[in-house]
């Protein structure tokens, strides 16, 4: 599973304070989210494209990132445009296709897009502990913070049982079919999945109790702003507002 | 040094021990051998406090232990390697995680980096401050889980199974470094041969009871 894949760089991008990064993500999402105008959504695609470029990211897994999210936008384009009432530009049969429809879908794509970029241009290009760490730093509930941490730190864990378990499926020839057999084979997978890993949750309680932890996360590195850092929180703080007023 | 006195523990419906005693003394090096399944692993933990017995005391460094406070003060002091490595691995990469048992101790962060360069370095795995911990080998594993238990200078170490799953190489750095700390411990495993190289003391656990074992029980 290649989930930190962006995060081994060393462009002034990867650089970043994490705190600087998130802030500056969360508050360009809400701009862009709630932002109506199709011109200004479009520009707001000019800041995570230059970052991403500035990141040195690879171009073609960048694109694969977000055909993924475009896959599930797609549903969009092929209800919207015939559903939203509005004036009629095409009509095939029963089908009409309205003109607020085409607009709300295009509208719905670039923000996705634009704030999807922004989160692997900002976000995916620093480690999940840095984030972790930012978080805590920037006063979120630590049991949200330990959350989120065990989901990454386990779920590699977890996938690769899952794996052993569907090889192990595999070399006694089982072949997924639409049967009672499939299902129930399924289930007792799922069902294993879920007890070996509350189980390994457990061990990993013991162990870290063995190692003197109580319920408090210390932090080995803390960070300091750099020049650049206020640079990029001003600018694009500064963006957002340009969108935010801009009509 | 531990001390358990008529331990009785029970594991579903029947008694896994029945009146257990045990004595370990400071320094001594001490191998358990015993069948799969008869509660080697269980006792490492009731040691540790990680279960409760029904019945019977746990006296470590002198002192009774029954609350979860009280097993608190003696976890950094007898460190306890798991069979598992990825239990004990959580943190993404190794300079934390070997940190992780230090900065819990209240060393500060400056302190605790240093502590985690001489712990690597005595282990000869300088350099890996910053790999990825679940990215690293089965036997890098094991050695660097070792130096999260190490780092915290432990007075005593438990290892439950440290050779499973490691290669020839491996096994072997483990029984240098073993030979070469000054600390005592005790080695649950089920390979005679490095047994033989690490211990000198054996006991053996059968039927929920704790007895000595000749050096002629490994040779079968």
């Amino acid at each position: 599973m290649q989930i930190e894949e962006f995060s081994s760089g060393d462009s002034w991008v990867h650089k970043l304070d994490p705190r600087v990064k998130i802030v500056v993500t969360l508050v360009f999402s809400v701009v862009v989210a709630l932002n109506s105008h199709l011109e200004v959504v479009a520009i707001s695609l000019i800041l995570p494209f230059v970052l991403i470029i500035c990141a040195r990211l690879n171009f073609g897994k960048v694109m694969l990132r977000l055909a993924i999210v475009n896959g599930f936008i797609l549903f969009l384009w092929l209800f919207l445009p015939f559903t939203t009432p509005g004036e009629t530009i095409y009509s095939m049969g029963p089908l009409t296709i309205q003109r607020e429809g085409l607009y709300q879908a295009l509208l719905i794509t670039l923000k996705s897009n634009s704030i999807i970029l922004m989160v692997i241009a900002l976000l995916s290009t620093s480690r999940i502990f840095t984030l972790v760490h930012a978080m805590s730093h920037l006063w979120v509930p630590d049991k949200l913070v330990h959350l989120f941490f065990f989901c990454f730190r386990y779920i590699h864990v977890i996938h690769e049982e899952y794996h052993r378990l569907v090889n192990a499926m595999k070399m006694r020839g089982f072949k997924p079919r639409t049967n009672m057999h499939t299902y129930r084979a399924y289930s007792y997978l799922v069902g294993m999945l879920l007890i070996r890993s509350f189980n390994r949750s457990k061990r990993v309680l013991h162990a870290m109790k063995c190692r003197g932890f109580k319920r408090k996360f210390y932090i080995l590195h803390h960070y300091e702003m750099k020049r650049f850092d206020y640079a990029l929180a001003g600018s694009s703080l500064a963006f957002s507002i340009l969108l935010m007023v801009a009509r | 040094m531990i001390k358990l006195r008529d331990i009785r523990f029970k594991y579903a419906s029947h008694f896994l021990f029945d009146g257990l005693n045990l004595t370990i003394e400071r320094g001594d090096r001490v191998g358990l051998l015993g069948a799969n399944g008869c509660g080697k692993t269980t006792l490492c933990h009731i040691i540790m406090g990680l279960l409760a017995p029904e019945s019977g005391d746990v006296e470590i460094f002198g002192k009774k232990r029954t609350k979860e406070s009280d097993f608190a003060e003696i976890r950094g002091k007898i460190g306890f390697l798991f069979q598992d490595s990825d239990d004990q691995l959580f943190c993404p990469t190794v300079i934390e995680d070997v940190a992780f048992g230090p900065l819990n101790m209240g060393q500060s962060p400056e302190e605790a980096k240093r502590t985690v360069t001489s712990t690597l370095k005595s282990l000869k795995l300088s350099g890996f401050e910053d790999r990825i911990t679940y990215k690293l080998s089965g036997g890098e594993k094991r050695l660097v889980s070792l130096a999260t238990v190490l780092a915290m200078k432990p007075d005593f170490l438990i290892l439950d199974e440290p050779t499973s799953g490691l290669d020839e190489k491996t096994t072997q750095r483990l029984v240098e470094i073993l030979k070469e700390s000054n600390l005592g411990y005790m080695i649950i495993s089920h390979d005679r041969d490095f047994i033989k190289l690490t211990v000198d003391k054996l006991i053996q656990m059968k039927d929920g009871q704790i007895q000595t074992a000749d050096w002629n029980s490994l040779e079968m």
